[in-house]
């Protein structure tokens, strides 16, 4: 055993990259039972770094290094990734799993390195007031239950009265975020929820969609992840489940959902807070720098669908957050309590997205010291399986702020007192 | 050459009859003692710890646990996750009912719960064997994990199913949650599976072991000499379960911080401690470290040779990892059935009759 030890003592003294600019590590999976959805997520995170250093040398200057490191979506691996890359100066990490997210917020807070997770992770931790090195901009798992609420009400013309709404999810902290919202929702507006279970990784739903065919739910709403997202919309199509009163989360909503459905998968609706295709002028910079210099992460099938242009959107965001700090700390090569600085003071506008190539495609976003949560809209796109497009049917939706606003205290109020935490920002 | 045996007489049946008979293996076992406790504290940092050593640590404790029940005492389990659940969660409620009791005793009263969980779902090892228990032991792993899942209790309501651990300190040091040092972290750990792997030792080399064993040559020879059974593998399933649900209460405490109870103590881990005391050797201390070594350090040896080394993509890596420990399960299983303790054995023995073989 002392062998082992020395051999990988030596192993180890080499494999610590040369310390350089800025390292972003890209937490990523492209193996496991969640691959389908980590590969384009990682591509797209990767493509976008690789594109601002082939074009402008960096940001500000400093070239970005994204080290990858495997977790397939397991926590333990996280855990080590995350102490792996740590010493190397990393000043955002973005780990695309909630579990590995419970598991990193007291460390990072620790450690004074920023943690970013659009749309996953703990919802509370909008609440910058309790949680200071943690964004979860621009929108979260409350919010997207609400906001497919608030598409339900407006199809049934204002009142879910009576209405049977299913959730099946993934029976994991990721899938049990949205419970508490739904359940206030249903108080409030009258409703009945049923909540369906599915265990990771959710290759077997046979009993879950017989109790939907036997409940009848006028609506069923899907958070599932990897797997267990393509077995459910077929289940339901093997049930003959009307499509379009399928809502999935963002994170249940990507091409490689829906299409082994076949046709049968038309109608099919998910919410996301970005948009989605390869028509964002972005790309012509992307095909030119990236793609065809055969730089280009992962096999390069994926540019332009939702997953990749979500792992795109993270990317932007934290470069944006990079360039912020490098402006207030006046210097370029930013340390990560800096970069922590450029998250809290990020303004991106309309007008910016469009300069990047990307407009249209998200909110713009306006983080301060107690808000780490963003707008919280969303659009709901629906599945058109003949061009095998999303097409966006809602315009930007915002949340019921009424109902989240004081989960959002409470949960992060719980978590403060169990911490010990003094509120920031006062 | 390594071994010099002249000389080293044994005059009474005290020291005919320790631990390490053999004073060249005596002084070795002090220096990894010594390593252990008194350089490596001084040097580890955040990841040689939270990667390589805690992980090992505890891994190993539960190993000594599972080799326990299989390996001294014949009865097979699949329900370790379950039971390292069992530690974690306890621990967890414990933690935050009583935040004044030091989270030793915390960890210890966890192991203590276990047991007797453990001792429950045992008694139908009186009447089943085999294959039958490993199924019985299979329901156990399932309905434990569902348990933690559906009752909100356990994990106090919040609303993800998480636990997440609050900060405990030992004499002033954090020992528990995001601030606690390295050394600490894996300190806590070592004098923990030093003291249990001690006991476990002596226990084995006891009365109670020699029943436990005796029980897992031929359960009804041993009934004749007169082992009694139901003592007997309920004593295995207690002190296997105490073991393994103190591994379980570090795992989460010390080592994770915040787990979910599907995706930590699924039924992978499980397989994974099995796999180890298969690898390692059934009925063998030793053979529990050498298990954990083996399946803890290989990939994350692996990772950094194929990655970090050699700059392999990170999932063609992931995959050839997979089969390269795969491939060495199977090629120890057909080279070596009785695990790497029994190389160790043997490679000892040939060392001690080396350089004149006969």
């Amino acid at each position: 055993m002392r062998k082992t030890l020395t051999a990988l003592a030596l192993v180890m003294a080499g494999a610590v990259p040369a310390l350089a600019d800025i390292v972003v590590p890209n937490l990523s999976y492209r193996t496991g039972p969640f691959a389908a959805n980590g590969i384009p997520y990682a591509d797209g995170f990767a493509d976008y770094f690789t594109l601002l250093n082939e074009r402008d040398g960096g940001i500000g200057g400093e070239k970005i290094q994204v080290p990858e490191c495997e977790t397939a979506y397991n926590t333990e691996k996280g855990v080590e990734c995350y102490e792996a890359t740590k010493g190397t100066g990393a000043v955002v990490y973005n780990p695309l799993s909630t579990g590995i997210t419970y598991q990193l917020i007291p460390k990072v807070t620790a450690d004074g390195i920023t943690l970013y997770t659009p749309g996953y992770g703990r919802t509370s931790s909008a609440n910058g007031k309790v949680f200071a090195n943690v964004f979860n901009y621009p929108a979260n798992y409350w919010d997207g239950a609400s906001i497919i609420i608030k598409n339900m009400l407006e199809q049934e013309g204002d009142s879910l009265e009576g209405k049977k709404i299913a959730l099946i999810y993934h029976n994991s902290a990721y899938g049990k975020e949205p419970i508490a919202t739904l359940q206030a929702l249903a108080a409030k507006h009258s409703f009945e929820l049923v909540e369906i279970p599915v265990d990771s990784p959710g290759q077997e739903q046979k009993s879950q969609w017989l109790q939907i065919r036997r409940d009848k739910p006028d609506y069923v709403i899907m958070y599932g992840w990897g797997v267990m997202n393509a077995v459910a919309i077929q289940e339901a199509v093997a049930i003959q489940y009307p499509m379009d009163h399928f809502y999935g989360i963002w994170w249940s909503g990507s091409e490689n959902d829906v299409v082994p459905a076949g046709d049968a998968a038309n109608g099919y609706k998910m919410i996301s807070f970005h948009g989605t295709g390869a028509d964002y002028p972005v790309y012509t910079d992307l095909k030119k720098y990236v793609y065809d210099a055969g730089k280009a992460a992962g096999d390069g099938s994926n540019p332009g669908n939702v997953l990749y242009s979500r792992g795109m959107y993270a990317a932007m965001v934290i470069s944006e957050a990079i360039r912020k700090s490098q402006e207030i700390a006046g210097h370029a090569a930013v340390t990560p309590a800096e970069v922590r600085d450029g998250f809290e003071a990020l303004d991106l506008t309309e007008a910016r997205l469009a300069e990047l190539g990307l407009p249209g495609f998200a909110q713009p976003i306006k983080a301060t010291c107690d808000d780490h949560g963003g707008p919280g809209t969303a659009m709901i796109f629906q599945w058109d399986a003949a061009t095998k497009k999303w097409n966006a049917v809602s315009d930007w939706l915002g949340a019921d702020t009424e109902v989240i606003d004081p989960l959002v205290a409470a949960d992060s109020a719980a978590f403060a007192a169990e911490n010990a935490i003094t509120e920031r920002c006062n | 050459m390594l071994y010099r045996e002249a000389g080293d007489f044994k005059t009474s049946y005290a020291s005919d009859s320790q631990t390490f008979p053999i004073r060249f293996d005596r002084w070795r076992y002090w220096a990894v003692v010594a390593v252990a406790f008194g350089v490596i504290p001084f040097v580890i940092d955040d990841y040689w710890a939270n990667a390589v050593a805690v992980p090992f640590l505890i891994y190993a404790i539960a190993a000594i646990g599972l080799n326990i029940l299989t390996g001294y005492c014949g009865q097979v389990s699949l329900g370790t996750g379950g039971f390292m659940a069992v530690g974690a969660y306890a621990c967890y409620k414990l933690m935050t009912a009583f935040p004044e009791v030091s989270v030793l005793i915390h960890v210890l009263l966890a192991g203590g719960v276990t047991a007797l969980v453990g001792v429950l779902f045992g008694l139908p090892s009186l009447r089943i064997k085999g294959f039958y228990l490993a199924v019985a032991t299979l329901a156990a792993q399932f309905f434990l994990v569902w348990l933690f899942n559906k009752v909100p209790w356990f994990y106090n309501y919040s609303a993800s199913g998480q636990i997440t651990v609050p900060e405990r300190t030992i004499l002033g040091v954090a020992v528990t949650g995001a601030n606690t040092p390295a050394w600490a972290k894996y300190l806590f750990c070592l004098v923990l599976l030093f003291v249990l792997a001690w006991v476990a030792r002596n226990l084995t080399r006891g009365s109670v072991g020699r029943k436990w064993m005796a029980i897992r040559d031929m359960d009804i020879a041993a009934e004749i000499i007169g082992v009694n059974p139901l003592t007997t593998k309920l004593s295995a399933f207690a002190v296997s379960s105490f073991y393994i649900g103190i591994a379980g209460a570090l795992f989460f405490a010390v080592y994770l911080g915040a787990v979910e109870v599907g995706e930590a103590f699924g039924i992978q881990k499980s397989f994974v401690v099995l796999f180890m005391i298969i690898i390692g050797g059934l009925g063998s201390i030793f053979g529990s470290f050498a298990g954990a070594a083996f399946l803890v350090l290989l990939p994350v040896l692996l990772k950094n040779v194929l990655v970090g080394q050699l700059g392999w993509a990170t999932d063609l890596a992931a995959h050839v990892e997979l089969m390269i420990v795969g491939g060495l399960i199977v090629a120890f299983l057909i080279y070596e059935p009785h695990g790497i303790a029994q190389l160790w054995k043997l490679a000892k023995e040939k060392l001690r009759l080396w350089p004149f073989p006969h």
